[in-house]
Protein backbone atom coordinates (compact mmCIF):
# COMPACT_ATOMS: atom_id res chain seq x y z
CA UNK A 1 0.00 0.00 0.00
CA UNK A 2 2.63 2.31 0.87
CA UNK A 3 4.64 1.81 -2.11
CA UNK A 4 1.80 1.83 -4.39
CA UNK A 5 1.05 5.53 -3.54
CA UNK A 6 4.59 6.61 -3.24
CA UNK A 7 5.22 5.76 -6.70
CA UNK A 8 1.45 7.11 -7.81
CA UNK A 9 3.00 10.18 -5.69
CA UNK A 10 6.24 10.58 -6.70
CA UNK A 11 5.02 10.26 -10.56
CA UNK A 12 2.19 12.70 -10.00
CA UNK A 13 5.18 15.44 -9.07
CA UNK A 14 7.81 14.51 -11.52
CA UNK A 15 4.90 15.06 -14.40
CA UNK A 16 3.75 18.11 -12.53
CA UNK A 17 7.08 19.02 -12.15
CA UNK A 18 7.76 18.79 -15.83
CA UNK A 19 4.83 20.31 -16.81
CA UNK A 20 5.63 23.40 -15.24
CA UNK A 21 9.16 23.66 -16.93
CA UNK A 22 6.95 22.98 -20.28
CA UNK A 23 3.37 25.07 -19.91
CA UNK A 24 4.20 28.34 -21.77
CA UNK A 25 1.18 30.20 -19.73
CA UNK A 26 2.54 31.66 -15.90
CA UNK A 27 -0.82 30.32 -14.68
CA UNK A 28 -0.22 26.68 -15.44
CA UNK A 29 2.78 26.68 -14.66
CA UNK A 30 2.33 28.49 -11.24
CA UNK A 31 -1.16 25.38 -10.73
CA UNK A 32 1.85 22.36 -11.77
CA UNK A 33 3.97 23.93 -8.96
CA UNK A 34 0.94 23.44 -6.64
CA UNK A 35 0.57 19.99 -7.35
CA UNK A 36 4.56 19.00 -6.98
CA UNK A 37 4.06 21.30 -3.43
CA UNK A 38 0.79 18.55 -2.68
CA UNK A 39 2.65 15.55 -4.36
CA UNK A 40 5.75 15.91 -2.08
CA UNK A 41 3.21 16.91 0.85
CA UNK A 42 2.03 13.05 0.60
CA UNK A 43 5.31 11.63 0.59
CA UNK A 44 6.17 13.83 3.68
CA UNK A 45 3.26 12.02 5.70
CA UNK A 46 3.93 8.61 3.94
CA UNK A 47 7.36 9.04 6.21
CA UNK A 48 6.41 10.04 8.96
CA UNK A 49 6.75 13.90 9.02
CA UNK A 50 3.22 14.77 9.36
CA UNK A 51 4.16 18.46 10.66
CA UNK A 52 6.09 19.14 7.34
CA UNK A 53 3.61 17.64 5.34
CA UNK A 54 0.85 20.00 7.10
CA UNK A 55 3.26 23.02 7.20
CA UNK A 56 3.86 22.13 3.35
CA UNK A 57 0.19 22.71 3.00
CA UNK A 58 -0.44 25.69 4.82
CA UNK A 59 2.65 27.71 3.36
CA UNK A 60 3.70 26.76 0.31
CA UNK A 61 0.32 25.62 -1.71
CA UNK A 62 -1.72 27.72 0.73
CA UNK A 63 -0.03 31.49 1.02
CA UNK A 64 3.06 31.64 -0.88
CA UNK A 65 1.37 30.37 -4.23
CA UNK A 66 -1.93 31.79 -3.45
CA UNK A 67 0.54 35.18 -3.37
CA UNK A 68 2.38 33.95 -6.62
CA UNK A 69 -1.65 33.62 -8.43
CA UNK A 70 -2.18 36.67 -7.66
CA UNK A 71 0.61 38.61 -9.02
CA UNK A 72 0.31 36.52 -12.31
CA UNK A 73 -2.88 37.58 -12.34
CA UNK A 74 -2.19 41.26 -11.39
CA UNK A 75 0.18 41.74 -14.27
CA UNK A 76 -2.20 39.88 -16.15
CA UNK A 77 0.61 38.03 -17.73
CA UNK A 78 -0.06 35.88 -20.86
CA UNK A 79 1.44 33.12 -22.74
CA UNK A 80 4.88 32.79 -23.48
CA UNK A 81 6.31 33.04 -27.24
CA UNK A 82 9.49 31.69 -28.09
CA UNK A 83 11.50 33.64 -29.79
CA UNK A 84 13.88 30.86 -31.57
CA UNK A 85 16.74 33.71 -30.85
CA UNK A 86 19.34 31.76 -27.99
CA UNK A 87 20.66 30.14 -30.36
CA UNK A 88 23.92 28.54 -28.08
CA UNK A 89 20.92 27.62 -25.45
CA UNK A 90 19.14 26.08 -28.01
CA UNK A 91 21.93 23.47 -29.02
CA UNK A 92 24.00 23.28 -25.78
CA UNK A 93 20.75 23.26 -23.37
CA UNK A 94 19.96 19.98 -23.13
CA UNK A 95 23.48 18.52 -22.98
CA UNK A 96 24.67 20.88 -20.33
CA UNK A 97 21.16 20.06 -18.29
CA UNK A 98 22.27 16.26 -18.75
CA UNK A 99 25.70 17.29 -17.18
CA UNK A 100 24.73 18.86 -13.86
CA UNK A 101 22.08 16.51 -13.25
CA UNK A 102 24.87 13.75 -13.19
CA UNK A 103 27.02 15.72 -11.26
CA UNK A 104 24.87 16.56 -9.07
CA UNK A 105 23.07 12.65 -8.65
CA UNK A 106 27.07 11.60 -8.13
CA UNK A 107 27.91 14.00 -5.85
CA UNK A 108 24.38 13.51 -3.59
CA UNK A 109 25.40 9.27 -4.04
CA UNK A 110 29.06 9.64 -2.84
CA UNK A 111 28.21 12.27 0.13
CA UNK A 112 25.13 10.20 1.57
CA UNK A 113 26.79 6.28 0.70
CA UNK A 114 26.73 5.28 4.51
CA UNK A 115 22.92 6.72 4.75
CA UNK A 116 20.58 3.57 5.28
CA UNK A 117 17.42 3.37 2.86
CA UNK A 118 14.31 4.29 4.33
CA UNK A 119 11.54 2.32 5.02
CA UNK A 120 8.11 3.52 5.49
CA UNK A 121 6.21 3.86 9.02
CA UNK A 122 9.69 3.58 10.65
CA UNK A 123 10.04 7.20 11.14
CA UNK A 124 7.17 8.17 14.11
CA UNK A 125 9.04 11.79 15.07
CA UNK A 126 7.68 13.65 13.00
CA UNK A 127 4.40 15.13 15.17
CA UNK A 128 3.55 18.53 16.02
CA UNK A 129 4.93 17.88 19.59
CA UNK A 130 8.11 16.22 18.39
CA UNK A 131 9.24 18.70 16.01
CA UNK A 132 8.66 21.30 18.36
CA UNK A 133 10.37 20.38 20.94
CA UNK A 134 13.61 19.47 18.69
CA UNK A 135 12.95 22.83 17.36
CA UNK A 136 12.90 24.69 20.57
CA UNK A 137 15.89 22.64 22.73
CA UNK A 138 18.32 21.23 19.99
CA UNK A 139 18.27 23.49 17.22
CA UNK A 140 16.83 26.50 19.13
CA UNK A 141 20.07 29.03 18.11
CA UNK A 142 19.23 28.30 14.53
CA UNK A 143 16.08 28.98 14.70
CA UNK A 144 15.97 32.35 16.62
CA UNK A 145 18.52 33.57 13.79
CA UNK A 146 16.40 32.57 11.47
CA UNK A 147 13.66 34.34 13.08
CA UNK A 148 16.33 37.70 12.77
CA UNK A 149 17.07 37.36 9.40
CA UNK A 150 13.07 37.03 8.29
CA UNK A 151 12.51 40.57 10.72
CA UNK A 152 15.19 42.26 8.72
CA UNK A 153 14.23 40.98 5.23
CA UNK A 154 10.71 42.17 6.64
CA UNK A 155 12.26 45.82 8.11
CA UNK A 156 14.38 46.06 4.64
CA UNK A 157 11.53 45.57 2.25
CA UNK A 158 9.29 48.28 4.30
CA UNK A 159 12.33 50.08 3.88
CA UNK A 160 12.40 49.80 0.12
CA UNK A 161 8.19 49.99 -0.38
CA UNK A 162 8.28 53.22 1.66
CA UNK A 163 10.77 54.99 -0.82
CA UNK A 164 9.10 54.18 -3.88
CA UNK A 165 5.76 55.90 -2.40
CA UNK A 166 7.86 58.94 -1.45
CA UNK B 1 -9.21 -4.32 6.88
CA UNK B 2 -11.29 -3.80 9.68
CA UNK B 3 -10.23 -0.28 9.92
CA UNK B 4 -10.78 0.41 6.62
CA UNK B 5 -14.37 -1.44 6.60
CA UNK B 6 -15.74 1.13 9.28
CA UNK B 7 -14.59 3.86 7.89
CA UNK B 8 -15.64 3.25 4.32
CA UNK B 9 -19.12 2.75 6.52
CA UNK B 10 -18.93 6.01 8.36
CA UNK B 11 -17.96 7.69 5.02
CA UNK B 12 -21.04 6.31 3.38
CA UNK B 13 -23.10 7.70 5.93
CA UNK B 14 -21.50 11.10 6.29
CA UNK B 15 -20.98 11.69 2.65
CA UNK B 16 -24.82 11.46 1.89
CA UNK B 17 -25.88 13.62 4.81
CA UNK B 18 -23.45 16.36 4.37
CA UNK B 19 -25.19 16.69 0.81
CA UNK B 20 -27.95 16.64 2.19
CA UNK B 21 -27.45 19.37 4.88
CA UNK B 22 -25.92 21.62 1.89
CA UNK B 23 -28.61 21.74 0.45
CA UNK B 24 -31.11 22.39 3.71
CA UNK B 25 -28.83 25.04 4.63
CA UNK B 26 -30.11 27.00 1.73
CA UNK B 27 -33.50 26.75 2.51
CA UNK B 28 -33.34 27.12 6.77
CA UNK B 29 -30.92 30.56 4.93
CA UNK B 30 -33.78 31.66 2.52
CA UNK B 31 -36.40 30.87 5.51
CA UNK B 32 -34.47 32.56 8.45
CA UNK B 33 -33.25 36.07 6.31
CA UNK B 34 -37.22 36.09 4.68
CA UNK B 35 -38.10 36.13 8.58
CA UNK B 36 -35.87 38.65 9.30
CA UNK B 37 -37.31 40.57 6.76
CA UNK B 38 -40.78 39.94 7.89
CA UNK B 39 -41.58 37.84 4.37
CA UNK B 40 -42.84 34.20 4.88
CA UNK B 41 -39.82 32.96 2.28
CA UNK B 42 -40.00 29.79 0.25
CA UNK B 43 -43.43 28.40 0.72
CA UNK B 44 -45.21 26.97 -2.15
CA UNK B 45 -42.78 23.90 -2.75
CA UNK B 46 -43.85 21.16 -0.35
CA UNK B 47 -45.08 21.82 3.18
CA UNK B 48 -43.53 25.24 4.24
CA UNK B 49 -41.40 25.28 0.93
CA UNK B 50 -39.47 22.21 2.74
CA UNK B 51 -39.10 20.68 -0.52
CA UNK B 52 -37.51 23.79 -2.63
CA UNK B 53 -33.51 22.13 -2.49
CA UNK B 54 -34.83 19.48 -4.58
CA UNK B 55 -36.55 21.70 -7.15
CA UNK B 56 -33.39 24.11 -6.63
CA UNK B 57 -30.94 20.91 -7.29
CA UNK B 58 -33.83 19.25 -10.39
CA UNK B 59 -33.38 23.23 -11.99
CA UNK B 60 -29.69 23.70 -11.79
CA UNK B 61 -29.20 19.70 -13.06
CA UNK B 62 -31.27 20.38 -16.05
CA UNK B 63 -29.97 23.91 -16.88
CA UNK B 64 -27.98 24.62 -19.91
CA UNK B 65 -24.15 24.43 -18.88
CA UNK B 66 -23.41 27.52 -21.31
CA UNK B 67 -19.90 27.85 -21.73
CA UNK B 68 -18.62 31.92 -22.84
CA UNK B 69 -16.40 32.55 -25.61
CA UNK B 70 -12.99 33.21 -25.12
CA UNK B 71 -12.20 31.56 -21.27
CA UNK B 72 -9.87 29.35 -20.84
CA UNK B 73 -11.45 25.90 -20.67
CA UNK B 74 -9.45 23.51 -18.66
CA UNK B 75 -9.34 26.04 -15.97
CA UNK B 76 -13.03 27.43 -16.39
CA UNK B 77 -13.81 23.37 -15.69
CA UNK B 78 -11.52 22.83 -13.45
CA UNK B 79 -11.79 25.59 -10.57
CA UNK B 80 -15.30 25.07 -9.25
CA UNK B 81 -14.48 21.75 -8.60
CA UNK B 82 -11.09 22.53 -7.06
CA UNK B 83 -13.39 24.86 -4.68
CA UNK B 84 -15.44 21.85 -3.94
CA UNK B 85 -13.11 19.57 -3.09
CA UNK B 86 -11.04 21.37 -1.02
CA UNK B 87 -13.70 22.43 1.35
CA UNK B 88 -15.52 18.95 1.33
CA UNK B 89 -12.06 17.39 1.95
CA UNK B 90 -12.04 19.17 5.33
CA UNK B 91 -14.90 17.66 6.72
CA UNK B 92 -12.91 14.40 6.88
CA UNK B 93 -11.15 15.83 10.20
CA UNK B 94 -14.02 17.38 12.00
CA UNK B 95 -14.62 14.97 15.31
CA UNK B 96 -18.84 14.33 15.52
CA UNK B 97 -18.55 12.92 19.44
CA UNK B 98 -16.77 10.62 21.53
CA UNK B 99 -15.24 7.26 21.01
CA UNK B 100 -18.45 4.85 21.15
CA UNK B 101 -19.28 1.07 21.12
CA UNK B 102 -21.35 0.13 18.21
CA UNK B 103 -22.10 -3.79 17.31
CA UNK B 104 -18.92 -4.59 19.67
CA UNK B 105 -17.16 -2.23 17.28
CA UNK B 106 -15.08 0.52 18.87
CA UNK B 107 -15.25 3.91 16.76
CA UNK B 108 -14.64 7.36 16.68
CA UNK B 109 -17.79 9.69 16.05
CA UNK B 110 -16.33 11.53 12.82
CA UNK B 111 -14.12 10.06 9.66
CA UNK B 112 -10.26 10.49 10.19
CA UNK B 113 -8.83 11.54 14.00
CA UNK B 114 -5.63 12.99 12.57
CA UNK B 115 -2.83 14.53 15.22
CA UNK B 116 -3.09 17.21 12.17
CA UNK B 117 -6.20 17.93 12.06
CA UNK B 118 -6.31 21.52 12.49
CA UNK B 119 -3.69 22.26 10.65
CA UNK B 120 -5.17 20.05 7.82
CA UNK B 121 -8.51 22.08 7.96
CA UNK B 122 -5.95 25.54 7.58
CA UNK B 123 -4.02 23.89 4.88
CA UNK B 124 -7.68 23.49 2.84
CA UNK B 125 -8.67 26.66 3.96
CA UNK B 126 -5.60 28.02 1.90
CA UNK B 127 -6.18 25.52 -0.80
CA UNK B 128 -9.66 26.85 -0.92
CA UNK B 129 -9.12 30.50 -2.48
CA UNK B 130 -7.62 28.66 -5.99
CA UNK B 131 -11.62 27.46 -6.75
CA UNK B 132 -12.50 30.93 -6.72
CA UNK B 133 -9.13 32.87 -7.89
CA UNK B 134 -9.29 30.34 -11.10
CA UNK B 135 -12.58 31.11 -11.73
CA UNK B 136 -12.76 34.40 -12.05
CA UNK B 137 -9.10 34.81 -13.80
CA UNK B 138 -10.32 31.82 -16.34
CA UNK B 139 -13.73 33.20 -17.19
CA UNK B 140 -12.52 36.50 -19.26
CA UNK B 141 -14.67 38.53 -17.46
CA UNK B 142 -13.32 41.79 -16.26
CA UNK B 143 -16.07 41.82 -12.86
CA UNK B 144 -15.08 37.91 -12.52
CA UNK B 145 -11.54 38.56 -12.23
CA UNK B 146 -11.90 41.86 -10.09
CA UNK B 147 -13.80 39.54 -7.64
CA UNK B 148 -11.23 37.15 -7.37
CA UNK B 149 -8.40 39.39 -6.74
CA UNK B 150 -10.11 40.96 -4.07
CA UNK B 151 -10.72 36.67 -2.88
CA UNK B 152 -7.17 36.55 -2.62
CA UNK B 153 -6.23 39.06 -1.28
CA UNK B 154 -8.56 38.91 1.45
CA UNK B 155 -7.61 35.35 2.19
CA UNK B 156 -4.09 35.78 2.79
CA UNK B 157 -5.06 39.02 4.84
CA UNK B 158 -7.38 36.82 7.14
CA UNK B 159 -5.66 33.82 7.73
CA UNK B 160 -3.06 35.25 9.76
CA UNK B 161 -5.48 36.61 12.42
CA UNK B 162 -7.08 33.72 12.37
CA UNK B 163 -4.01 30.93 12.64
CA UNK B 164 -3.35 33.41 15.67
CA UNK B 165 -6.67 33.81 17.47
CA UNK B 166 -6.64 29.43 16.69
CA UNK B 167 -3.17 29.50 18.69
CA UNK B 168 -4.76 30.69 21.55
CA UNK B 169 -6.74 27.33 22.48
CA UNK B 170 -4.03 25.27 21.24
CA UNK B 171 -1.75 26.51 23.96
CA UNK B 172 -4.11 25.47 26.34
CA UNK B 173 -4.82 22.00 25.14
CA UNK B 174 -0.91 21.22 24.29
CA UNK B 175 -2.53 19.58 21.10
CA UNK B 176 -3.21 19.73 17.24
CA UNK B 177 -5.81 16.96 17.28
CA UNK B 178 -9.15 18.20 17.97
CA UNK B 179 -10.75 15.15 19.51
CA UNK B 180 -8.02 16.11 22.34
CA UNK B 181 -8.36 19.72 22.74
CA UNK B 182 -12.45 18.82 22.81
CA UNK B 183 -11.48 15.81 25.84
CA UNK B 184 -9.50 18.90 27.67
CA UNK B 185 -12.68 21.06 27.76
CA UNK B 186 -14.89 18.61 29.48
CA UNK B 187 -16.03 18.99 33.24
CA UNK B 188 -17.29 21.91 35.00
CA UNK B 189 -15.94 24.98 37.38
CA UNK B 190 -17.45 25.62 40.59
CA UNK B 191 -20.04 22.46 39.11
CA UNK B 192 -21.74 24.86 36.78
CA UNK B 193 -19.12 27.21 34.80
CA UNK B 194 -18.48 24.50 31.72
CA UNK B 195 -14.91 24.16 31.39
CA UNK B 196 -14.93 25.86 27.59
CA UNK B 197 -11.99 27.64 26.45
CA UNK B 198 -14.62 30.60 26.07
CA UNK B 199 -15.11 30.02 29.63
CA UNK B 200 -12.94 29.31 31.83
CA UNK B 201 -9.74 29.83 29.07
CA UNK B 202 -11.02 32.94 28.75
CA UNK B 203 -10.48 33.31 25.34
CA UNK B 204 -13.71 35.35 24.23
CA UNK B 205 -11.52 38.07 22.46
CA UNK B 206 -9.90 35.33 20.47
CA UNK B 207 -13.03 33.47 19.59
CA UNK B 208 -14.47 37.15 18.36
CA UNK B 209 -11.22 37.45 16.12
CA UNK B 210 -11.76 34.30 15.10
CA UNK B 211 -15.32 34.75 13.92
CA UNK B 212 -14.66 37.67 12.32
CA UNK B 213 -12.41 35.92 10.31
CA UNK B 214 -14.31 32.95 9.69
CA UNK B 215 -17.12 35.54 7.80
CA UNK B 216 -14.18 36.40 5.69
CA UNK B 217 -12.42 33.63 4.87
CA UNK B 218 -16.30 32.29 3.48
CA UNK B 219 -16.64 35.06 1.92
CA UNK B 220 -19.90 35.56 3.61
CA UNK B 221 -21.70 38.64 4.47
CA UNK B 222 -20.02 42.08 5.94
CA UNK B 223 -17.06 40.75 3.88
CA UNK B 224 -18.68 39.15 0.77
CA UNK B 225 -16.40 41.49 -1.56
CA UNK B 226 -15.41 38.87 -3.81
CA UNK B 227 -19.23 38.74 -5.14
CA UNK B 228 -20.46 42.08 -4.32
CA UNK B 229 -23.24 42.34 -6.38
CA UNK B 230 -23.80 46.05 -6.95
CA UNK B 231 -20.17 46.37 -7.83
CA UNK B 232 -19.21 43.36 -9.83
CA UNK B 233 -22.14 41.60 -11.12
CA UNK B 234 -21.91 38.74 -9.25
CA UNK B 235 -18.60 38.76 -8.73
CA UNK B 236 -16.09 35.35 -9.47
CA UNK B 237 -18.87 33.29 -10.73
CA UNK B 238 -20.72 35.54 -13.28
CA UNK B 239 -19.93 33.32 -15.51
CA UNK B 240 -20.71 30.13 -14.20
CA UNK B 241 -24.32 28.56 -14.95
CA UNK B 242 -26.43 25.12 -13.89
CA UNK B 243 -23.99 22.77 -11.73
CA UNK B 244 -20.71 24.60 -11.90
CA UNK B 245 -22.56 27.48 -10.30
CA UNK B 246 -23.84 25.34 -7.71
CA UNK B 247 -20.40 23.76 -6.91
CA UNK B 248 -19.38 27.26 -5.73
CA UNK B 249 -22.39 27.65 -3.56
CA UNK B 250 -22.19 24.07 -1.87
CA UNK B 251 -18.54 25.32 -1.25
CA UNK B 252 -19.14 28.07 0.18
CA UNK B 253 -21.92 26.48 2.98
CA UNK B 254 -19.34 23.67 3.25
CA UNK B 255 -16.63 25.88 4.46
CA UNK B 256 -19.40 27.39 7.16
CA UNK B 257 -19.63 24.21 8.37
CA UNK B 258 -16.16 23.90 8.83
CA UNK B 259 -15.01 27.09 10.18
CA UNK B 260 -18.54 26.28 12.68
CA UNK B 261 -17.00 22.96 13.46
CA UNK B 262 -13.56 24.16 14.32
CA UNK B 263 -15.20 27.04 16.44
CA UNK B 264 -16.80 24.72 18.59
CA UNK B 265 -14.56 22.32 18.67
CA UNK B 266 -11.71 24.61 19.86
CA UNK B 267 -13.33 27.52 21.73
CA UNK B 268 -17.11 25.54 22.84
CA UNK B 269 -16.28 22.64 24.16
CA UNK B 270 -17.23 20.23 21.44
CA UNK B 271 -19.73 17.77 22.19
CA UNK B 272 -19.17 18.46 25.80
CA UNK B 273 -22.79 19.93 26.86
CA UNK B 274 -23.92 23.00 28.46
CA UNK B 275 -25.24 22.01 31.91
CA UNK B 276 -23.80 19.53 34.48
CA UNK B 277 -24.60 15.31 33.50
CA UNK B 278 -27.88 14.50 34.95
CA UNK B 279 -29.76 17.27 33.42
CA UNK B 280 -28.02 17.30 30.18
CA UNK B 281 -29.02 14.17 29.23
CA UNK B 282 -32.77 15.34 29.25
CA UNK B 283 -31.98 18.66 27.14
CA UNK B 284 -32.22 17.51 23.76
CA UNK B 285 -35.71 15.61 25.00
CA UNK B 286 -37.30 18.53 26.45
CA UNK B 287 -36.06 20.49 23.35
CA UNK B 288 -37.76 18.22 21.11
CA UNK B 289 -40.67 17.43 23.22
CA UNK B 290 -41.13 21.64 23.90
CA UNK B 291 -41.34 21.64 19.95
CA UNK B 292 -43.91 19.28 19.61
CA UNK B 293 -45.69 20.16 21.93
CA UNK B 294 -45.82 23.91 20.70
CA UNK B 295 -46.46 22.24 16.75
CA UNK B 296 -49.25 20.96 18.40
CA UNK B 297 -50.70 23.64 20.46
CA UNK B 298 -50.70 25.86 17.07
CA UNK B 299 -52.07 23.38 14.86
CA UNK B 300 -55.08 23.86 16.79
CA UNK B 301 -55.56 27.10 16.09
CA UNK B 302 -53.74 27.71 12.78
CA UNK B 303 -52.47 30.99 10.85
CA UNK B 304 -53.07 29.20 8.00
CA UNK B 305 -55.62 26.55 6.00
CA UNK B 306 -52.42 24.07 5.60
CA UNK B 307 -51.13 24.37 8.83
CA UNK B 308 -53.95 22.33 10.34
CA UNK B 309 -52.52 19.61 8.73
CA UNK B 310 -48.59 20.09 8.28
CA UNK B 311 -47.92 20.91 12.38
CA UNK B 312 -49.19 17.55 13.44
CA UNK B 313 -46.98 16.00 11.31
CA UNK B 314 -43.64 17.87 11.71
CA UNK B 315 -45.12 17.26 15.73
CA UNK B 316 -45.10 13.85 15.63
CA UNK B 317 -41.32 13.79 13.82
CA UNK B 318 -40.41 15.78 16.48
CA UNK B 319 -41.94 13.71 19.22
CA UNK B 320 -40.31 11.17 17.65
CA UNK B 321 -36.81 12.42 17.82
CA UNK B 322 -37.59 13.35 21.79
CA UNK B 323 -38.33 9.90 22.62
CA UNK B 324 -34.98 8.38 20.39
CA UNK B 325 -32.89 10.39 22.78
CA UNK B 326 -34.55 8.16 26.12
CA UNK B 327 -33.45 4.83 24.26
CA UNK B 328 -30.77 3.31 26.26
CA UNK B 329 -27.75 2.34 24.20
CA UNK B 330 -28.17 5.30 20.97
CA UNK B 331 -29.24 7.71 23.32
CA UNK B 332 -25.72 8.55 24.81
CA UNK B 333 -24.25 8.80 21.16
CA UNK B 334 -27.17 10.94 19.91
CA UNK B 335 -26.69 13.53 23.01
CA UNK B 336 -23.33 13.89 22.01
CA UNK B 337 -23.98 14.35 18.56
CA UNK B 338 -26.57 16.47 19.72
CA UNK B 339 -24.49 18.97 21.47
CA UNK B 340 -21.87 19.21 18.74
CA UNK B 341 -24.43 19.87 15.78
CA UNK B 342 -26.66 21.82 17.96
CA UNK B 343 -24.06 23.94 18.72
CA UNK B 344 -22.72 24.35 14.99
CA UNK B 345 -26.45 24.91 14.21
CA UNK B 346 -26.53 27.93 15.93
CA UNK B 347 -23.17 29.18 14.61
CA UNK B 348 -24.28 28.69 10.99
CA UNK B 349 -27.90 30.66 12.19
CA UNK B 350 -25.56 33.27 13.27
CA UNK B 351 -23.86 33.67 10.00
CA UNK B 352 -27.20 34.11 8.55
CA UNK B 353 -28.68 35.94 10.90
CA UNK B 354 -25.61 38.75 10.57
CA UNK B 355 -26.28 38.18 6.91
CA UNK B 356 -29.68 39.37 7.27
CA UNK B 357 -28.67 42.57 9.41
CA UNK B 358 -25.48 43.98 8.59
CA UNK B 359 -24.50 46.09 4.95
CA UNK B 360 -21.08 44.85 3.05
CA UNK B 361 -18.11 46.87 3.85
CA UNK B 362 -15.74 48.66 1.58
CA UNK B 363 -12.81 47.38 0.66
CA UNK B 364 -10.67 49.51 2.15
CA UNK B 365 -12.41 49.05 5.06
CA UNK B 366 -12.17 45.25 5.09
CA UNK B 367 -8.40 45.09 4.77
CA UNK B 368 -7.88 48.17 7.28
CA UNK B 369 -9.66 45.50 10.21
CA UNK B 370 -7.50 42.65 9.46
CA UNK B 371 -3.88 43.87 9.37
CA UNK B 372 -4.69 47.62 11.92
CA UNK B 373 -7.57 46.28 14.31
CA UNK B 374 -7.54 42.05 14.10
CA UNK B 375 -3.75 41.37 13.79
CA UNK B 376 -2.36 43.29 16.85
CA UNK B 377 -5.35 42.48 18.71
CA UNK B 378 -5.30 38.43 17.81
CA UNK B 379 -1.05 38.55 18.58
CA UNK B 380 -1.67 40.04 22.24
CA UNK B 381 -4.34 37.42 22.62
CA UNK B 382 -2.11 35.16 22.14
CA UNK B 383 1.08 36.48 24.23
CA UNK B 384 -1.32 37.29 27.32
CA UNK B 385 -2.97 33.30 26.71
CA UNK B 386 0.82 32.08 26.37
CA UNK B 387 1.78 34.01 30.11
CA UNK B 388 -1.83 32.69 31.71
CA UNK B 389 -0.61 29.00 30.30
CA UNK B 390 2.96 29.29 31.72
CA UNK B 391 1.84 30.87 35.43
CA UNK B 392 -1.43 28.90 36.25
CA UNK B 393 -1.57 25.93 34.09
CA UNK B 394 -4.58 24.97 33.57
Amino acid sequence: MDLVLFLTFALISVACALNMALQRHPVSSALSLIGVMVSLAVLYVLLGAEFIAAAQLVVYSGAIMVLFIFVIMLLNAGAERLTKKAGTAHFLGFPLLVILLALSSWVITNATSAAKPVKFGAFTGGGPREVGWELFTRYVLPFEVTSILILIAIAGAYRLANKEME
Amino acid sequence: MDYLLVSIIKTLIIAPLLLATLAYIVWVERKVIAHVQLRVGPYFVGPHGLLQPIADAIKLLTKEDFIPSGVNHFFYWAAPWMGLMFSVTGIAVIPLGPQVEILGVKTNLGLADINIGLLWILGLAGMGVYGIALAGWSSNNKYALLGAMRSSAQMISYELPMALALAAPLLMSNSLNLREVINTQSGFVFGFVPNWNLFTGFQIVGFVVYMICAFAETNRIPFDLPEAENELVAGFHSEYSSMKFAAFFMAEYCNMIIVCSVATALYLGGWNPIVPEPIAQFVPTILFGGAAALLFFHAMNPGRPTDRFSFPVFGVIMAGLALLFLIPVIGPILNSLFWFLGKVGFLLFFFIWVRATLPRFRYDQLMKIAWLFLFPVALANLLLTAFGVTFFQK
